[in-house]
């Protein structure tokens, strides 16, 4: 068995910054061995440690899918030490990745389901490389009716825009895309909050729905009832959570909630699990 | 399993002839007490010294340890590139180790050899590891491991199991790895195998009388984890903590640890340290929020992981082994045994 505390050795291969305020900006990594791309084999929904020899690691979920081939995207907000310095740093620059990491939203209990998804923020990462994971040819015929609800502060905060918008027209994904307010006259998508753009657009629940929400723990509290509102039982309602962790490996100590391991035993619980342990996330 | 008996007068000369294929560790006395240390020549472990102020589990698991280095100079090719870092894996042994910081070295094993993965660190050092432990005639005043499926002559984890005969020991070789210890010193004087197991019996059991402490963890796996995490008690029993953290690193079952880069020149390594949940720190978040908040909520973590998640995640009792440590070091009291009579006595929903 491999050292898992190893990174595999990338370079970065482009940035992009991902929102009007530059707080958030998008890593494209590609492999330098051959072979590691396999070996990082992932499922959308996990996570992976970013690590900056000489600086430190962060654990950040993938944004890239696992239909998209030759490269791993993360999309990173400056917050901390690590991800002050990734955001200083250029393409071309040598670094590690660490994974994947973690369980990943429940693909197998999803097929033959209409799924819908809820994000806000800079917590879209993982939502994106689900829509994308969904929408790929081989696999769209797997999944019922996919609704997306995604809010941000401003259209400029709003990560993804050009793919948003170009979902937007598509016929077999529904999008509501919405900001809490804007001054662009122009502006074609909806302005509100996301728990009432839930209540309001969100499919009500049935047996074969399921809601898988990320985002700020303030949007995911008011989210919840709306969707009890809409008739989702805590058991279709699917949640990444976060925490504070190092090892990424359940060996550490710190990221817990209750007996659970955000990091591994998670980062995904039905809110059914959730309500089984200590909030203490 | 068999017996064999060393006569004090060989014990140095055998000891020291196992240096020959065994790197040595052991008790040593210092200005802050009796530690465990690595044995430089000529260093005996002392067998009087009773218990160590810290446990054995720095032997396997060092309080901070290079685990990969790499060069930041981008001149060399491989800059940025992380490399497993040195560490000497040749056969070493542990000598003295107490039964309870054995049984605890098998705790701690299954948070570090899991079914998904392998801490090579933790694990190529158990695996080099003999463990020549020394039976608790005398249990102190804190010691409980009668309480926690252990005790002064418990044999889980150890590979020799010595008794302390006054002028000789009486050695129970429990495994391969013990009996190829006992060669290497030399020891070879065979003892009767039933009448040394009567002379064990006797011993443990004297020495077992003299653990006057009973904790009671019967009915803490029927407990939900939400009743316990929301009694009232913890409040309580937190009011005088400091979190000074010393129960987490005299604990013999303490894993948590933190990863720190840190950089000499051009030189990169990245080390892992002991952490303690004690700390604020431990569990903020980049932005600041904090799950764990308020010195309370740090408190009821560390016993209710001991205590409760630990047993229900694993199955396999709590993990404590009751050698007391915690108990004698913390400077206001605080007393696991009291907590976890309360965390078993509890009923959520009593007299409401």
């Amino acid at each position: 068995m491999e050292n898992p505390y190893m990174p595999y050795p990338v370079r970065i291969d482009d940035i992009e910054v991902a929102t009007e305020d530059s707080s958030l900006k998008t890593f494209k990594f590609v492999f330098l061995n051959e072979g590691d791309e396999e070996k990082f084999a992932y499922e959308a929904g996990q996570f992976a440690e970013l690590s900056i020899p000489g600086v430190g690691e962060i654990p950040i979920g993938i944004a890239s899918s696992p239909v998209e081939k030759g490269f791993v995207k993360f999309t990173v907000f400056k917050t901390g030490v690590v991800t002050a310095h990734l955001h200083n740093m250029k393409v071309g620059d040598i670094m590690g990745i660490r994974g994947p990491l973690g369980n990943w939203y429940p693909w197998d209990k999803l097929e033959g389901k209409n799924v819908v998804i809820i994000g806000g923020g800079f917590a879209f990462t993982t939502l994106r490389s689900s829509i994308k994971y969904m929408l790929d040819p081989a696999n769209r015929s797997k999944f019922g009716n996919i609704d997306v609800v995604y809010g941000a502060r401003s259209p400029g905060m709003l990560l993804y825009r050009e793919e948003l918008y170009e979902w937007e027209k598509r016929d077999d994904i529904n999008m509501h895309i919405t900001v809490d307010s804007t001054d662009d006259p122009d502006w074609k998508y909806h302005t509100g909050f996301v728990p009432q753009i839930v209540e309001e657009n969100a499919p009500e629940a049935d047996a074969d729905t399921y809601a898988i929400i990320c985002g700020p723990p303030i949007m995911i509290k008011f989210t919840q009832p709306s969707l009890v509102k809409l008739g989702y039982k805590p058991d279709q309602i699917i949640m990444s959570l976060e925490n504070r962790m190092k090892c990424g490996i359940g060996m550490c100590g710190r990221c817990n909630i209750g007996k659970e391991l955000v990091c591994k035993d998670g980062p995904v619980f039905t809110l059914d699990e959730i309500n089984q342990t200590p909030k203490e996330y | 399993m068999s017996f064999i008996t060393i006569d004090k007068k060989d014990w140095a000369a055998g000891v020291e002839k196992s240096r020959e294929t065994y790197r040595l560790f052991g008790p040593v006395k210092d200005d802050n007490g009796c530690q465990f240390k690595s044995l430089d020549a000529g260093v005996m472990p002392d067998m009087e010294a009773g218990d160590t102020v810290l446990s054995a589990k720095s032997v396997l698991f060092p309080q901070s340890e290079k685990i990969l280095t790499t060069t930041l100079d981008e001149s060399k090719e491989d800059h940025h590139i992380m490399k497993r870092a040195d560490a000497d894996y040749t056969p070493r042994a542990v000598i003295g180790v107490r039964p309870y910081d054995a049984k605890a070295v098998q705790l701690v094993k299954m948070n570090f050899d899991t079914e998904d993965y392998r801490d090579p660190y933790w694990c190529d050092a158990y695996e080099a590891t003999t463990f020549v432990g020394l039976a608790v005639n005398k249990p102190g005043p804190t010691d409980f491991s009668t309480s926690t499926a252990c005790g002064p002559f418990s044999e889980d984890g150890l590979d020799i199991l010595l008794a302390d005969m006054d002028d000789k020991y009486l050695a129970k070789i429990l495994t391969p790895k013990g009996e190829a210890y006992a060669k290497a010193c030399g020891f070879a004087t065979a003892a009767d195998d039933k009448e040394s197991q009567v002379t064990f019996d006797v011993l443990r059991k004297a020495a077992e009388q003299e653990i006057k402490t009973c904790v009671a963890t019967d009915k803490l796996a029927e407990k939900t984890i939400l009743d316990l995490h929301e009694a009232p008690f913890w409040d309580d029993v937190a009011f005088s903590c400091l979190n000074c953290g010393t129960c987490t690193y005299v604990c013999p079952t303490c894993w948590c640890f933190d990863i720190q880069d840190e950089n000499k020149r051009k030189d990169s390594t990245r080390f892992r340290n002991w952490d303690s949940c004690m700390s604020s720190l431990f569990t903020r978040h980049a932005t600041g929020h904090n799950p764990r908040e308020t010195k309370t909520q740090r408190v009821r973590q560390r016993f209710m992981h001991k205590l409760k998640y630990f047993l229900d995640k694993y199955d396999q009792g709590i993990m404590c082994v009751g050698c007391g440590r915690c108990v004698k070091s913390c400077p206001v009291n605080i007393d696991i045994r009291e907590v976890c009579n309360t965390m078993n006595a509890y009923e959520a929903n009593k007299g409401e």
